[in-house]
């Protein structure tokens, strides 16, 4: 294994210099993706004593949980952007530029403006990619008229404003998409606060749920939550009752099954997807177009000395959801600071626990405690599971305002 | 391989620095309970007494305290585990 800051190294002509150049300098690491997984990992390395470079073209980050909330107009926008100051107080050095091309034999990463920055080890958090070629007549552009408010930002808005310029008495339209995607139940969430929009705002109007699966996160607790707030509002077809997605028609404003098409005056598509465009170019992904990794470090299976955590890895039984990134990201800091130490790494533990809202006081969770095993992450028997399916309304209030601490605690340990 | 000379160096100079890797499972925790934020619905465990920590989390496990997660995430860890989680915590 090699210790040294590449960089600096090399600006040392005699070998013996250059070894005590080597043995002065932290280790060097490069996090490569500013979310969840990203922002916590570069925290936790930083704390570790580590040269720590986080990579990330945009200057704010805007979270996914509690996006839903502010497309039914429960929430402002606002709440929901973060910066890296918070990093660049830590000591944490910023680079707000997009990570081209990765060199895991070199052990370099190359920018956007051509730079090159070296690293000890990488960690790439690179989240999703839409995949714009899985539904028919489903790109970019279509997305400005079909929203599909996967990644939050201008696309959440978009999804609100057409909710609120929609007559009463219109149609909600949404496509979910089969397994693995970001965010199990978000699909489930967001249907249920788009939901208690219409009933609030425009009790007249449906929702049509199309998915491409039979079975979701949370199922009964979703499907018991809609049977008491929103009877007759809320339809939901399965992929065994035709609710597959094969493509949109955008003139149309409609999403196309195998069976036919489903107009609506809104219509939200959640298109599949794959781990973020630099897995794929820095050949991270497999053929599912997800990072394999080792699940005691998070280190890549294809990538010697790359890491990858977040909604981009195979993470076995994990789901991928901003709390998963953030546990993976302290466990990937930990395995690092050891390796470079040459130390042994334990086998680590993880926990995920997701909140969802069924309503803004009814919150809803799933929770898991996963460890290796057949070189995946699976899951602990006995442990983990969903929030009960009988419950009085102040356990139903009690989750969804430990879901709002959550969002605060995680963006604080992320960005604070 | 590392040099041991270096390896030495590097095991001199890190910790210093460093805080300690911590043990299975205990990290995700600060995801909820934030050790820094103030006034939090969630409690801060830093500071808190490791061995009251690890009997709350015995009486998570056998379903004997009242909770919304903590009985799904207890079950994941036995005693001793849990005493070492509750000790880390803390810090």
């Amino acid at each position: 294994m090699k210790i040294a800051r590449r960089a600096l190294a090399g600006l040392v002509a005699a070998p013996v210099l250059a070894r005590v150049a080597r043995a002065q300098a932290a280790p060097a690491v490069v996090v490569i993706g500013g979310g969840f997984g990203g922002a916590s990992c570069a925290q936790a390395l930083r704390r570790h004593g580590l040269v720590v470079t986080l990579v990330e073209p945009n200057a704010t980050y805007t979270a996914c949980p509690f996006s839903n909330a502010v497309i039914a107009g429960l929430r402002s926008m606002e709440q929901q952007r973060f910066g890296y100051d918070g990093a660049r107080a830590q000591g944490i050095t910023v680079v707000h530029q997009a990570a081209t091309g990765i060199d895991a034999a070199a052990r370099q990463v190359t920018l956007g403006d051509g730079s090159r920055l070296a690293y000890d080890r990488l960690v790439l958090s690179p989240g999703i990619a839409l995949r714009f070629d899985a539904l028919e007549g489903y790109d970019e552009a279509a997305a400005a008229t079909l929203p599909h408010a996967w990644q939050a930002g201008p696309q959440t808005e978009l999804l609100h404003r057409q909710l609120e310029a929609m007559e009463d008495g219109g149609t909600v339209v949404m496509a979910v998409p089969a397994n693995p995607y970001r965010c199990p139940p978000g699909p489930y969430e967001r249907a249920s606060l788009i939901a208690w929009y219409l009933k609030t705002k425009k009790p007249r109007s449906k929702l049509l749920v199309l998915d491409a699966k039979d079975s979701f996160s949370k199922q009964r607790l979703f499907e018991a939550g809609w049977a008491a707030l929103y009877p007759g509002l809320l339809e939901y077809v399965p992929l065994s009752g035709g609710g597959r997605a094969t493509g949109v028609d955008v003139a149309g404003r409609a999403v196309v099954t195998e069976f036919g098409s489903q107009a609506g005056a809104v219509v939200n598509v959640i298109p599949p997807q794959r781990a973020g465009a630099i897995a794929q170019m820095a050949g991270a992904a497999d053929r599912s177009g997800w990072c394999p990794t080792d699940p005691t470090s998070f280190e890549s299976r294809l990538l010697p000395g790359v890491h990858v955590i977040g909604d981009a890895c195979i993470a076995g039984a994990m789901p991928k959801s901003a709390f998963s990134a953030n546990a993976q990201a302290r466990v990937c800091a930990d395995a690092i600071a050891l390796l470079l130490r040459g130390a042994p790494v334990p086998e680590p533990r993880l926990l995920n626990t997701c909140y969802s809202l069924v309503a803004p006081d009814y919150g809803i969770s799933v929770a898991g405690v996963y460890r290796p095993a057949g070189g995946v992450l699976a899951d602990i028997p006995g442990a983990g599971g969903i929030s009960p399916l009988e419950a009085p309304p102040a356990t139903r209030a009690a989750e969804a305002a430990y879901a709002e601490d959550w969002f605060e605690t995680i963006t604080a340990d992320a960005f604070g | 391989m590392m040099a041991p000379r270096l390896a030495l160096l590097l095991a001199l100079a890190g910790p210093a620095l460093a805080e300690e890797a911590a043990p299975p499972g205990a990290s995700a925790c600060l995801g909820c309970h934030s050790p820094v934020r103030q006034n939090a619905a969630i409690p801060s465990l830093r500071g808190r007494d490791p061995v009251e920590i690890a009997a709350m989390l015995q009486a998570f496990r056998e379903g004997k305290a009242p909770a919304t997660v903590m009985d799904r995430l207890a079950r994941g860890f036995d005693a001793a585990e849990s005493r070492t989680i509750a000790a880390w915590v803390v810090r």
